[in-house]
């Protein structure tokens, strides 16, 4: 087994605890691990990605090598298009539909959407609004996100579901059921357009 | 037991586990999450070690030197760049030597993700003569400081360990010992006069460190960490340091056959460098993070007819830092097919956050400067300096900590008015004190308008050495009472804030705004952190 994974999405968006969440989960099934992490500058509202590895053998480079990337997990559309140098040829792109406008000259939605359609594997998804649906918090939009990437990570649903509760079980056990709901909101999105 | 941990955090567990006595640092990216480590599990699980945030980073290595003399073992944290800050102190403890271990930790940034230059920290260890580390993977890197704080205490010498950015900033499992070793006892140093570097002893001191050089050469050649393995087709060679033997392993393909050297240890292991060359080595292809120190080194070592080949011939790029693509393509690869790079896609730069106090101090800021014909603004180092760019390209300069206060003094001399420096609390604190003490002295015509947002911001909100004090260290170094403003950035008190800045531009002689208002993000931790308790 062995997956390949940008994370990506803008400063403060919450990628980190996606990743967070797929590493306990790998860590349980033993697996080993590397993820690439940017710090800094980038975290105030810039563009950032993380590079998470998995494999049953072990991991030697900390990055991602182009045409390397099995998935994309994004939480924003144009963030998504920017690492796809990365993604091999059949790779997936799992994003949010939910633009970031944080700058001046964000190019039009429409064709973004468009460009991300053009990839045959891809899930494109308002994290938002399934986060609502599903009664979770907008805070948990990163789980939807997370959600809709289970059918190709490569880890079962339910090892999946523990991992969740377990990173979030020192918070309670009303925020462990928000975020499996918006994991399971996902998940069943996925599968239902894949 | 087993962890998943950042490079940086390897690095400070294994410090603890190898009986760390005190940590000394000021943040900066990529070395922070060091010292931040150790400050939560000493939180946690007090155990004595000092982690209190540093001055600067001089401030840091003098501590430790402080902390090595009584014995015990010292960690000193910082960014590449903060090697310059502390280079006094770390090329004479090189020369009075160490009694407790005394590891140096320079994490350095090539690409400068987040920093001003991608100086190499390894010239420091030759600069100053002494044994550099430089660990291929997280465990590798917990697992060198406990060799390194021996290591230091056996050759009496501080450790300079190099890392960079992704080993810094990457995760991986790491296994740890399930108790950490006892501090050191605390003891005097044998011979008190290596301590004390009047010529006399300096001397004595320098021709044994002179003397020593074999010593350090052998250990780097005889424990272990530099591996070569001789290949089936010897006569091509690839030398790696540090993370970039990954890059090589992540392409290789063993039918290559090369023979393959991997450095983590430095002085260069001559005897290792000798037998890649008897083994029948014409060709050597030298991959490293950051600049080509090893490149250069490895031509004096070699004959001359063997071809030396890496970022200074072109076969890897001369600049930013190292990834498996500009590798695969140094040993002869083809690039894996990979999709085009979607043109639709525009920057994203980073920005000030909404709502911080930098913005509402740069709105006025730009609005009485444009009163003036030709105002130059000295800026610094922190989240302020994104203030050279969109909205605001407030700042005309930016070059390294508290340059902005005596470049503005320099200015002054030259004749230009107005002359304003925007530093913040805890850069001012760092480097910009002794400035203002210059343009005191002188009298100097300038605004020195220090943003404190009562951390420090950039790293992520550490304690700012000066909060709560930034008024008194104004007085004391001498700035009239009556010319030392506090104003509150928001936009409520636009008017008050440019009137004050006026003023104190009119003014002939040195003055000190501050615009004082917290960071919104610890304010927001600071909110979450009340309403949980």
């Amino acid at each position: 087994m062995k997956k390949d994974i940008i994370l990506a999405g803008v400063g403060g968006q919450g990628i980190l605890s996606i990743a967070t969440v797929i590493g306990e989960a790998a860590l349980q099934e033993g697996l080993y691990l590397k993820q690439a992490e940017v710090h800094g500058m980038s975290q105030r509202g810039g563009d950032v990605q993380s590079n998470l590895r998995l494999s049953s053998e072990p991991i030697m480079s900390d990055l991602i090598p182009k045409g390397g990337a099995d998935l994309i997990i994004s939480l924003e559309p144009m963030e998504a298009l920017r690492y796809v140098e990365y993604l091999k040829p059949d790779g997936w792109i799992v994003t949010s539909c939910v633009p970031f406008l944080n700058i001046p000259n964000y190019p039009d939605l429409e064709q973004v959407l468009a460009r991300i359609k053009a990839y045959k594997n891809h899930v494109l998804l308002d994290v938002e609004a399934l986060a609502k649906e599903a009664g979770a918090p907008a805070q948990a939009a990163n789980m939807v996100l997370l959600g809709a990437a289970i059918p190709m990570l490569g880890i079962d649903h339910d090892k999946m579901i523990a991992g969740v509760a377990r990173v979030f079980a020192r918070k309670g056990e009303t925020i462990v059921n928000t975020n499996i709901a918006a994991v399971e909101a996902g998940y069943h999105y996925a599968l239902s357009v894949r | 037991m087993k962890h998943l941990l950042l490079g940086d955090e390897a690095i400070a567990q294994g410090a603890i586990d190898a009986g760390l006595s005190g940590v000394y640092a000021y943040p900066g990216t990529p070395s922070t999450e060091v010292t931040e480590y150790i400050q939560l599990a000493q939180a946690k699980q007090p155990s004595g070690i000092q982690c209190r945030w540093a001055t600067n980073e001089k401030t840091a290595m003098e501590a430790a030197l402080g902390m090595s003399y009584m014995g015990k073992r010292a960690l000193v944290c910082m960014k590449h760049v903060g090697m310059n800050v502390c280079a006094d102190a770390f090329m004479n403890a090189a020369i009075t030597g160490v009694n407790g271990g005394l590891i140096v930790l320079a994490a350095d940034d090539p690409s400068m993700h987040s920093s001003q230059n991608e100086q190499d920290s390894r010239f420091y260890a030759k600069f100053a003569m002494i044994p550099c580390l430089e660990p291929s993977n997280q465990q590798e890197a917990y697992d060198m400081m406990a060799y390194g704080f021996e290591l230091s205490e056996q050759l009496k010498t501080p450790i300079l360990l190099r890392v960079t950015t992704r080993m810094a900033h990457s995760r991986a499992v790491v296994n740890t010992v399930e108790k950490p070793r006892p501090q050191n006892e605390m003891s005097m140093p044998k011979d008190v006069n290596h301590f004390i570097l009047l010529p006399a002893f300096a001397k004595r001191n320098y021709a044994e460190l002179v003397a020593a050089q074999p010593s350090f050469v052998a250990h780097s050649e005889a424990d272990g960490h530099n591996v070569y393995v001789r290949g089936a087709h010897p006569e091509k060679a690839i030398v790696t340091t540090g993370i970039a033997y990954n890059y090589l392993m992540e392409n290789y393909d063993a039918s290559m056959g090369c023979s393959i050297l991997r450095l983590t240890q430095y002085p260069l292991p001559a005897a290792l460098i000798a037998q890649l060359v008897k083994d029948g080595a014409k060709e050597i292809l030298v991959i490293e993070e950051g600049q080509p120190v090893v490149e250069e080194l490895i031509r004096g070592m070699v004959p001359s007819d063997v071809v030396i080949k890496g970022r200074l011939t072109g076969d890897l790029p001369r600049m930013g830092e190292l990834t498996p693509d500009s590798v695969r393509k140094a040993i002869g690869l083809d690039p894996l097919p990979e999709h085009a790079p979607e043109a639709i896609v525009v920057g994203r730069p980073p920005a000030l956050c909404q709502g911080c106090g930098h913005r509402d101090m740069y709105a006025a800021l730009n609005e009485v400067a444009r009163e003036y014909a030709a105002p130059r603004i000295f800026g610094d180092i922190g989240c302020y300096t994104l203030g050279a760019l969109s909205p605001f390209h407030a700042i005309h300069a930016c070059v390294e900590m508290g340059a902005s206060v005596t470049m503005a003094k320099g200015a002054a001399d030259a004749g230009q008015h107005p002359a304003i420096a925007v530093i913040g609390d805890s850069t001012f604190t760092h480097s910009g004190m002794t400035g203002l003490l210059d343009c005191v002295n002188a009298n100097a015509n300038v605004v020195v308008l220090i943003s404190d947002n009562l951390t420090t911001g950039m790293t992520g909100g550490q304690d700012s050495a000066g909060t709560g004090r930034l008024e008194q260290i104004c007085y004391g170094l001498g700035v009239p009472q009556e010319h030392v403003r506090v104003v509150v950035p928001l936009p409520k008190n636009m008017d008050e804030i440019k009137n004050v800045l006026r003023e104190e531009i009119d003014y002939n002689g040195t003055s000190v705004v501050i615009a004082r208002r917290e960071c919104i993000q610890t304010l927001k931790r600071h909110l979450k952190a009340a309403k949980k308790s």
